[in-house]
């Protein structure tokens, strides 16, 4: 599936949800399923700053594509990242590098991509394409 | 008779709804709520003599004065400050010990020590950090027991002929430990060191007779105490503010200048360097006024009703730590659920309408101390309510349903 594609399922869920509960239930879940970061790579430089929680990302490329896997303290954090991750792991760089994440607020979390709010989902999202950029360069 | 459903009416924010339910407001410790008192001085000063002060031969500019500097009048006897020049108006705390580390960076040195509480806010740790790295001084800290009280023999032991100043916040804002100033004050004294106490957090709910303290520097910010913000004070003594080189260059703090030399004006303006926050200033003294109407006492009676209310509904939430169980303590209650971030709770806390704050409360060593990324701090005003303790009460054991 594209990241498009992703994006879309994750709406239709979040979409079966009339309450803001049902919706972090729901995303607490996720992140429960988070896949998870593997131990060796929680460290200091895998940190991403900007966030009250700590949240640690790592990327591998498999074949010409990027997996994501993550951890955070926080388990709604965790459950953000679940659904960032679900849509760009597994994906092309370039790919990733053109993606927009306006699907966060389809799904009622926007007030999470406020930049002054200390999750830190914004910076998340930039690490993510940062990674991307630089493994794209690498497969260039 | 203490009213606090009167009370509530002086608030217009109180009435508002977030996420669809009623306000709850616990986040007192970062910014309190503004009265329309205070808030009516505001506009009245923007409506009608809105002018730059101490400078202008014209009415406006003498009725912003009068009003300005009464109001400098106001916090003199609020704090029974014994001369008005010894008043600096800052924009809050964090300017005014910056003024006072910048200053004594002129004379201290080299092996000269500094003593900071181990319950400091970030505003009182970072100057003093800066100021060491440029002098050479040495940085101690007075440490703190569990319950989040000083160890006062400790204290005395790091005192000496050496130590030159003590910096310690009168109340800690994450842990709202009320800490025993005159104590830590007088031993100071006794081997001539100089004192800052940080009253940001007392001055809410404690009124301090800093004559009596006999302190040397008091720090207050006017947003804490239902003033609006970037304004507030810096008390010094006067032999200190004389001794105390001036922060910043600018209008207002001179007596005369040519190229060659400049002198500065007297106390207090030689450190209020440029257009002050006037309106603030005066809202600053109507804030003072509005508290004092209640009264400081039966405010403080009531926040303690609170707390022990809140404390007790709290601690029967099954994993539910509170950090900072000092005797003294202000309405402050910084908790804990086992096994879940403070920063989930307050998420969903948040969709509830309730406003807590969550993280290290610029306190990064307590967090240290205690070993946990943040905690979850409620902290109570006089304006709050059993039935809101009750909502918060109800709104943290939801999320400790939907989080664990
Ligand atoms: C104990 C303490 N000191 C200093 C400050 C800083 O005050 P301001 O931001 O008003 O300068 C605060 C405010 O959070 C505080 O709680």
């Amino acid at each position: 599936m594209t990241i498009e594609e992703i994006q879309e399922e994750i709406v239709d869920e979040f979409s079966m949800f009339d309450d803001w509960m049902q919706r972090y239930e729901y995303m607490i879940e996720l992140g429960k399923s988070l896949p998870l970061i593997n131990e060796k790579y929680k460290t200091e430089d895998n940190i991403i700053k900007g966030c009250q929680s700590k949240v640690w990302v790592h990327a591998e490329l498999e074949d010409d594509k990027l997996v994501f896997t993550a951890d955070s303290d926080a388990i709604i954090t965790k459950g953000i990242i679940a659904i960032l991750i679900r849509s760009f792991s597994n994906q092309r760089p370039q790919d990733i590098i053109n993606a927009d994440t306006d699907f966060i607020d389809e799904i009622g979390l926007k007030e999470h991509l406020s930049p002054t709010r200390a999750n830190g989902l914004v910076s998340m999202i930039k690490q993510l394409k940062l990674y991307a950029v630089a493994y794209q360069t690498q497969l260039n | 008779m203490f009213d606090v459903k009167k009370i509530r009416n002086d608030f217009p924010i109180l009435n508002r709804k977030v996420n669809g339910r009623p306000l709850v407001y616990l986040d007192n410790a970062a910014t309190s709520q503004t009265p329309q008192q205070v808030i009516n001085v505001i506009v009245d000063y923007y409506s009608n003599y809105n002018a730059n002060i101490h400078r202008g031969v014209h009415a406006l500019s003498q009725e912003a004065t009068d009003k300005y500097e009464q109001a400098r009048k106001k916090i003199q006897e609020h704090f029974n400050i014994g001369k008005s020049h010894e008043i600096v108006y800052t924009s809050g705390t964090t300017h005014a010990i910056n003024l006072v580390a910048n200053g004594f960076s002129s004379f201290l040195k080299q092996g000269d020590e500094i003593l900071v509480s181990a319950m400091e806010h970030h505003s009182n740790i970072v100057p003093w950090q800066m100021l060491a790295e440029r002098t050479g001084t040495i940085l101690k800290v007075i440490p703190m027991s569990l319950d989040g009280e000083l160890e006062m023999d400790a204290y005395e032991q790091l005192l000496s002929d050496k130590t030159k100043l003590v910096f310690c916040n009168h109340v800690s804002n994450a842990l709202g430990t009320i800490n025993p100033i005159q104590e830590i004050i007088d031993k100071a004294h006794e081997v001539g060191a100089a004192v800052l106490i940080d009253g940001a957090q007392a001055a809410p709910h404690i009124k301090s007779d800093l004559q009596a303290l006999n302190v040397d520097f008091y720090t207050v910010s006017a947003h804490k105490m239902c003033g609006p913000t970037g304004v507030g004070m810096l008390y010094g003594k006067e032999e200190w503010l004389n001794t105390l080189p001036p922060y910043q260059g600018g209008g207002e703090m001179i007596a005369e200048v040519t190229f060659e030399k400049t002198t500065y004006a007297d106390l207090p303006h030689k450190f209020e360097a440029g257009t002050p926050n006037i309106c603030g200033g005066i809202a600053f003294g109507a804030a003072l006024d509005y508290m004092n109407a209640i009264g400081f006492e039966s405010m403080s009676e009531y926040e303690k009703e609170l707390l022990d209310y809140a404390t007790e509904k709290l601690l029967e939430i099954e994993g539910l730590k509170i950090y900072g169980t000092a005797k003294d303590k202000t309405s402050v209650i910084s908790f804990n659920i086992d096994g879940i971030h403070p920063y989930d709770i307050g998420t969903i806390l948040d969709k509830l309408g309730i406003a807590v704050r969550t993280g290290h409360h610029c306190a990064q060593p307590i967090m240290d101390f205690y070993k946990i990324p943040g905690t979850v701090r409620a902290s109570f005003s006089f304006y709050n309510t059993k039935e809101e303790v009750d909502i918060l009460v109800e709104g943290v054991q939801r999320a400790k349903s939907m989080l664990l």
